[in-house]
């Protein structure tokens, strides 16, 4: 190589980094709030995480259509994480310059990282049904919100709802019901609150780990086929749930048997298997696929209907969607809570928008005046409790769409608040942490 | 002329063996050096600790420890991963498990560890060469996921399976921000980096090489393949592993085996080949290379107005066509690059 060429390579590299250097700083003036988009269009996760970006985005174009949060604009910009730890501490080392207000994980290994974080720099994390079970108790964690609910209210609902075909929680003694996991922090989440239940109902737990991403499941599926489980619990998200559910079909085992976490319950798990995954049943925080509720008409008439829309337009109203949509408004609502208290119409900080997130009055007329009637419960958050609502439904997936197959199921506060309690204990303990006073949430 | 060094005579074996012969190059070294330690701190953004130069310096580290292995013994490795992954879950062990230990110690005590293991899976190494050894260490990286997933003593009865840590200091002095994180790597790295540029100038350092250029030649000279190789599986596990607690511990905060997973281990082994393969200067080439490139790219893109996944999709195009520009153009690495250009500016103005 030429020293001529090695010059110019060096200078080019230099110039490229100097565009990384110089963070943009003008746009703060304005009114406009900045929400950056933690997403993963590749990788092994994409298929599940393109929808939810979809949603997350297209609700944000919502809002500034119709004028805003108060007429604060929302700004944004998205950034790929791929679903790798490493790649979305970057992501939120860079986007946190640019005047953060609040982050979506959307992944639970993120999470797990930024809790780390989060504190220091003040910014809010809200990780709407995902994210670590222990951090409702917002009394040790401060700047953690899984609003709407956990993966232990996920498995509590999941095990009343089979109690209930059963014939009552006294009827599952002596059941056997394997629990087919990612093997990942996420996966792992279940586990606690399953094996309590077990402990309590008198059932047997089969655990079965899956190595992420989860393409391979062959033996597992043999252990199932050997060992007969009553019921199959399957904690898997991406190309896992599909592949589950393929093995399912190719061992036998009833899909109406078999009960997937919310992230194990959208039109792109099941769609490739086609009439194979009919009866298959999932848990799912709130919300369903919605393609009729008022919020979805409104966002294709004023985002789709102009042609602002992010990806295809048949996607809207699907679950994935919906969960993008509603993790999008709960940050909007955080913001436009936080508003209330320090000025409407103003620029929130971290630490504002944090306190908006804490007092989150979802009622049943907020809901209605927003478009989510039907599509969740209220919700209220509080310093101690930061999931705010513990509501359930299971849907079932008919060839075709999801549909509803349960009332609404609430988990079981005498079996979880302690297992929080317990578990929040001993992370404030390990990191040498002081918890909060009942004095720093009167703030 | 920047280079020309003409009456820079050495009159001692002393002189004649110091690291940097030539004044020029001690002149930079000395300088870089200051300038990492005494500017950098000041003025560099928040961004650039976290995102960019903290990781840069804990691949650069795993880079060496590699290099040691694949570049001056020549032994390939692909559980590069699995090493970094033994230094970080040993090392949190230690600091949960016993009251009051060091940072510095525990970090150190992590590398041992995973010298442990390096040696142990090190020893098919005997007996196997080339693609079959490469195969062999994949094996590592297979067993100390499956260890790290399943056997819950190593990550102190965590439900979830992910560890932290917190709290860290050194001698009192707390490691929080950015800047005392950049500044404790940096110290590692500059350590680590003087002790491996002696240790492959060393008696050991050129019995590795013999045994990478030819090992039955090595033998019947007397140098004993054994120990020739489990040192270098040694020492390089030694480095990987305190690396990987550095990873763990500094950079990340927060961890799960998928952080060491067997990308990793591939990310190292490019960043050795495409820096340099047997070249200290070349390891930390690589890894600016691999580390910085991609979030450059990553931003030139979205600041080009793509979206996320086209951008995402086309870094890792351009990152490959790169990849294989650099091993076509020069098959040696960054280093070769590095050494002709210095070359070239001792002959300049006057090209032959």
């Amino acid at each position: 190589m030429k020293l001529k060429t090695l010059a110019t390579a060096a200078a080019l590299s230099a110039a490229g980094l100097a565009s990384l250097v110089t963070t943009p700083s003008a746009f703060a003036q304005a009114k406009e709030q900045f929400f950056p988009v933690l997403v993963y269009r590749t990788g092994a996760y994409a298929p599940n995480g393109v929808p939810w970006a979809n949603g997350y985005v297209d609700y944000i174009k919502y809002v500034n259509a119709k004028g805003g949060m108060n007429g604060v604009k929302i700004t944004y910009e998205e950034c790929e994480t791929g679903y790798a730890t490493d790649k979305g501490v970057e992501c939120y080392e860079r986007l946190k310059g640019k005047g953060a207000t609040v982050f979506q994980p959307l992944s639970t290994g993120i999470t797990f990282a930024l809790t780390e974080k989060a504190p220091n720099d003040k910014i809010p994390l809200i990780t709407a049904g995902y994210g670590r079970s222990e951090s409702q108790d917002g009394m040790a964690f401060k700047w953690n919100f899984p609003i709407a609910g956990t993966y232990w209210v996920a498995a509590d609902a999941l095990i009343q709802h089979i109690a209930k075909k059963e014939g009552g929680l006294d009827k599952l003694k002596g059941k056997k019901i394997a629990l087919v996991y990612h093997d990942s922090p996420f996966g792992k989440e279940a586990i606690p609150p399953v094996q309590e239940r077990a402990k309590i109902n008198g059932f047997d737990v089969q655990l079965l780990p899956v190595t992420a991403p989860g393409v391979e499941q062959k033996a597992t599926w043999l252990q199932i086929r050997q060992s007969k489980p009553d019921y199959v619990l399957l904690w898997g998200w991406g190309v896992m749930n599909s592949t589950a559910i393929k093995e399912a079909v190719a061992t036998g085992y009833p899909r109406e048997k078999m009960f997937g976490v919310w992230w194990a319950g959208a039109e792109p798990d099941v769609k490739d298997v086609g009439d194979g995954a009919k009866g298959y049943n999932a848990v799912t925080m709130q919300h369903g696929a919605e393609p009729n509720s008022k919020i979805v008409q409104d966002i294709l008439k004023e985002v789709h209907g102009k042609g602002q829309g992010t990806g295809p337009k048949e996607e809207v109203g699907q679950v994935l969607y919906m969960r993008g949509m509603m993790s999008a408004m709960f940050a909007v609502e955080g913001v436009k809570r936080a508003q209330e208290k320090y000025g409407k119409g103003k620029v929130m900080t971290g630490e504002q928008t944090r306190w908006g997130l804490e007092n989150l009055a979802l009622d049943q007329k907020k809901l209605d005046t927003l478009g989510f009637a039907g599509v969740l419960r209220p919700i209220s958050t509080s310093c101690a409790d930061h999931m705010g609502a513990n509501w359930a439904r299971v849907h079932t997936w008919d060839g075709k769409k999801w549909n509803f197959t349960s009332d609404w199921l609430q988990a079981d506060e005498t079996i979880l608040k302690p297992m929080v309690k317990a578990a929040a204990a001993k992370y404030v303990a390990e990191k040498k942490l002081t918890p909060r006073t009942p004095e720093d949430c009167k703030g | 002329m920047l280079y020309r060094e003409n009456g820079q005579f050495k009159t001692s074996y002393r002189a004649d063996q110091q690291i940097f012969p030539i004044l020029q190059d001690r002149l930079a070294i000395g300088l870089l050096l200051a300038f990492a330690a005494f500017v950098v701190p000041f003025v560099a953004p928040e961004y650039l600790f976290r995102a960019i130069l903290i990781p840069f310096l804990i691949m650069s580290l795993a880079a060496l420890g590699l290099n040691i292995l694949v570049g001056y013994c020549g032994q390939i490795s692909l559980g590069t991963g699995a090493f970094m992954a033994v230094g970080a879950y040993a090392a949190y062990n230690f600091s949960v498990r016993i009251e009051g230990m060091p940072l510095i110690a525990s970090l150190l005590l992590g590398g041992v560890c995973a010298t442990g293991v390096g040696v142990l899976f090190g020893i098919p190494s005997l007996r196997i060469k080339g693609l079959y050894l490469a195969v062999a260490t994949l094996a590592a990286q297979f067993f100390v996921d499956w260890a790290f997933l399943r056997i819950k003593w190593f990550t102190n009865d965590s439900s979830s399976g992910s560890v932290s840590v917190a709290g860290l200091n050194v001698l009192g002095l707390p490691i929080e921000t950015p800047v005392q994180k950049y500044l404790l790597c940096l110290a590692f790295l500059v350590v680590f980096g003087v002790l491996a540029k002696n240790l492959v100038r060393s008696n050991i350092g050129r019995e590795w090489m013999a045994m990478r250029d030819m090992d039955v030649a090595a033998a019947v000279i007397g140098i004993r393949p054994v120990y020739a190789k489990l040192t270098a599986f040694a020492v390089s596990s030694f480095i990987v592993g305190v690396a990987g607690a550095l990873w763990g511990f500094v950079h990340l905060g927060s961890w799960e085996p998928a952080a060491f997973n067997l990308n990793r281990s591939f990310d190292l082994l490019f960043m050795v080949i495409i820096g340099g393969l047997g070249s200290i200067m070349g390891s930390f080439f690589g890894a600016a290379f691999i580390i910085i490139l991609p979030i450059v790219l990553d931003n030139l893109t979205v600041a080009l107005g793509f979206d996320t996944a086209l951008a995402s999709h086309l870094t890792f195009m351009v990152f490959g066509a790169l990849i294989v520009f650099f091993l076509i153009v020069e098959p040696h690495g960054l280093a070769r690059l590095w050494s002709i250009g210095k070359e070239k500016l001792r002959l300049w103005p006057f090209p032959h």
